[in-house]
């Protein structure tokens, strides 16, 4: 049964154990017995729930993508006006290439930080537990909390000014979230900041995996640090590269509370993302079917780079 | 050839100037929030306060009205264990189904819930709201928890059909043979052994309930059952600048999840790899 019910996006996502699942005898024998685990009724409140708060909503603010509803009284169903108006409107582009810069950005640096520190902590460090609780506690806070210590630190009159001219680059010291060059770099470091330790543990999680033994004969092999790292460990932990990247881009493309916290989408429109203005266009706005395009856009995104991941992921020679 | 070497002593030590630098945030905010107002602008931002008060945090927790902290605390524990119960309940029953049951349609809903992990909320987002208004949900504890149990089922079916799919089932075979019922095979023989899934379901959940915002935030609206985070924000809305006022609530707020995950970090760190790697 294992075997069978096994979805082939579900086996992308975690090849070891889809490769070993085909091999588990369960599914002619419980078959062949006829045994039914469960009724089949038991799931019914959850997918009537799941469908009425998400499909059925999600539905109902798709048909308004296609109208000029304000959010109240009556509309006029308009086809794809609101769609062109998206691609013409400056704010609204700069926030897609904002969205994509951030979730691009964020996904690299949070991985390649979290791939580091993975590979630091791994092996024979004695306090590797101790630092491992230390570098994940940015993941337990609220984006909103987050927002607000980091708020302070780009301050002008904040420990990142007070800094630059402690060490003589007072020169150097801007009200870095008020200029609109700096301010979507600002966004990502908090947003790198706070998605490091996550990405941390699952390398870990995958590096656990990796055999010392393999490791070892590549050393006698005379293969060096680099060489290992490509060759040995990096194929072992290719589940958990695919595992942190998916979820980072999902996780970036809809980035929302720590905008609204930080800079608001500002200044001048430079740090909006496609979230942020679906939030400001709907409900802020009374444009409730310019927001819906504008969400019905993004959530064509988040499944057009789920979909590319998978793909990408699953086309691993060993498969 | 993995023994404790020099450059391994090299190695620790480096990485622990990396986590204090990592954890710098940390710093400013318990040193300036322990700062008296007179000091805010004196002293540099680097440095600690001079005459370290709490009267910050007198000043969090004595608030009243929406910025009622102690009233948000309260509020926001009711509303993260009942979404909890929720999820763990309907989670781990619909999960067990549709990974178990061979028919076509199991696999049809377990696409239904893939996707709906996805989709961004914001479109129903309205739609949503008015048919909790319609219903009499939005203001109310009860409301926020049948919306977040919701909200997050596909994501506590997906982690749950994922350990199911890795369970064999021997188990359920022998209690059918000794006769048991199929809710008592669930109940007293699946549910005790699935305690890994309905961990990293109660973190992944607490976690995404406890530091919500903007759904409390437009469902609780105007009403008196604020959660920590808004009560937080509109805490923050009436300063400005004062940032040591401002960080004695982000502690408030934060020290419970903290507290929390310092308990039990391993369950945490455990459930966050080994939840998604199912």
């Amino acid at each position: 049964m294992t075997a069978t019910m096994q979805p082939q996006m579900e086996a992308a996502k975690a090849p070891r154990r889809g490769r070993r699942a085909p091999g588990a005898g369960v599914t002619t024998r419980s078959r062949g017995r006829g045994l039914e685990f469960g009724h089949w009724w038991w799931a019914l409140p959850g997918i009537a729930l799941v469908f009425a708060i998400h499909y059925v909503a999600t539905g109902v603010g798709g048909f308004f993508a296609f109208t000029n509803w304000t959010g109240i009284g009556a509309f006029k169903v308009t086809g794809w006006v609101n769609f062109e108006a998206i691609f013409k409107d400056p704010t609204k582009v700069g926030a897609l290439s904002n969205t994509l810069f951030l979730a691009f950005g964020s996904v690299l640096l949070g991985n390649i930080a979290g791939l580091v520190i993975a590979l630091g902590l791994n092996r024979v460090i004695k306090t590797r537990y101790v630092l491992r609780t230390l570098f994940f506690m940015p993941v337990v806070l609220s984006p909103l909390a987050t927002a607000y210590i980091w708020k302070y630190i780009f301050d002008f009159d904040g420990p990142l000014n007070a800094f630059l001219t402690a060490i003589g680059a007072g020169d150097q010291a801007k009200p870095w979230l008020a200029d609109p060059q700096w301010a979507i770099w600002t966004v990502l470091v908090v947003l790198v900041w706070s998605s490091t330790g996550f990405a941390m543990v699952i390398f870990m999680a995958g590096l656990a995996g990796v055999p010392v033994e393999v490791e070892e004969a590549a050393a006698i092999d005379g293969a060096n640090l680099w060489q290992r790292f490509r060759n040995v460990t990096l194929p072992a932990i290719r589940p958990a590269v695919a595992i942190a990247t998916t979820l980072g881009i999902v996780q970036g493309l809809r980035v929302f509370d720590p905008i609204m916290a930080l800079t608001g989408g500002g200044p001048a429109g430079a740090t909006e993302t496609l979230a942020t203005q679906v939030y400001k266009q709907a409900f802020a706005l009374g444009n409730f079917g310019g927001g819906a395009a504008l969400a019905l856009v993004l959530a064509a995104i988040i499944l057009f780079f789920a979909v590319i991941q998978q793909r990408l992921t699953r086309s691993n020679p060993e498969d | 050839m993995f023994r404790y070497t020099k450059l391994t002593l090299l190695r620790e030590i480096g990485l622990w100037a990396l986590a204090l630098l990592f954890l710098a945030p940390f710093y400013f905010l318990v040193t300036t929030a322990l700062k008296p107002a007179n000091e805010l602008f004196t002293t540099s931002a680097l440095a600690p306060p001079i005459n370290p008060d709490f009267s910050n945090f007198v000043a969090v927790l004595s608030a009243k009205g929406n910025s009622n902290v102690l009233m948000g605390l309260v509020n926001s524990v009711i509303i993260t264990a009942g979404s909890i119960l929720g999820l763990v309940a309907l989670g781990s029953v619909t999960g067990y189904v549709i990974s178990r049951s061979t028919r076509r349609w199991s696999k049809a809903a377990y696409y239904l819930f893939l996707v709906a992990i996805i989709l961004p909320g914001q479109l129903g987002a309205v739609p949503l709201y008015m048919g909790a208004r319609s219903l009499g949900l939005t203001g109310s504890a009860w409301g926020l928890i049948i919306l977040y149990t919701g909200m997050l089922l596909p994501l506590s079916i997906f982690l749950y059909s994922n350990f199911f799919r890795g369970l064999g089932t021997d188990y359920e075979e022998a209690a059918t043979i000794d006769g048991a019922s199929k809710s008592q095979i669930f109940s007293k023989v699946v549910f005790p052994m699935m305690a890994p899934a309905t961990g990293t379901v109660t973190i992944f959940a607490g976690l995404i309930v406890w530091n919500d915002f903007f759904t409390s935030l437009i469902f609780l609206g105007g009403s008196a059952n604020q959660t920590l985070p808004v009560a937080m924000y509109y805490y923050i809305g009436s300063l400005v600048s004062e940032w040591n006022s401002i960080f004695a609530i982000v502690i408030v707020s934060m020290i419970p999840i903290l507290a929390l995950f310092l308990f039990a970090q391993k369950r945490f760190i455990q459930g966050f790899s080994g939840g998604l790697k199912g």
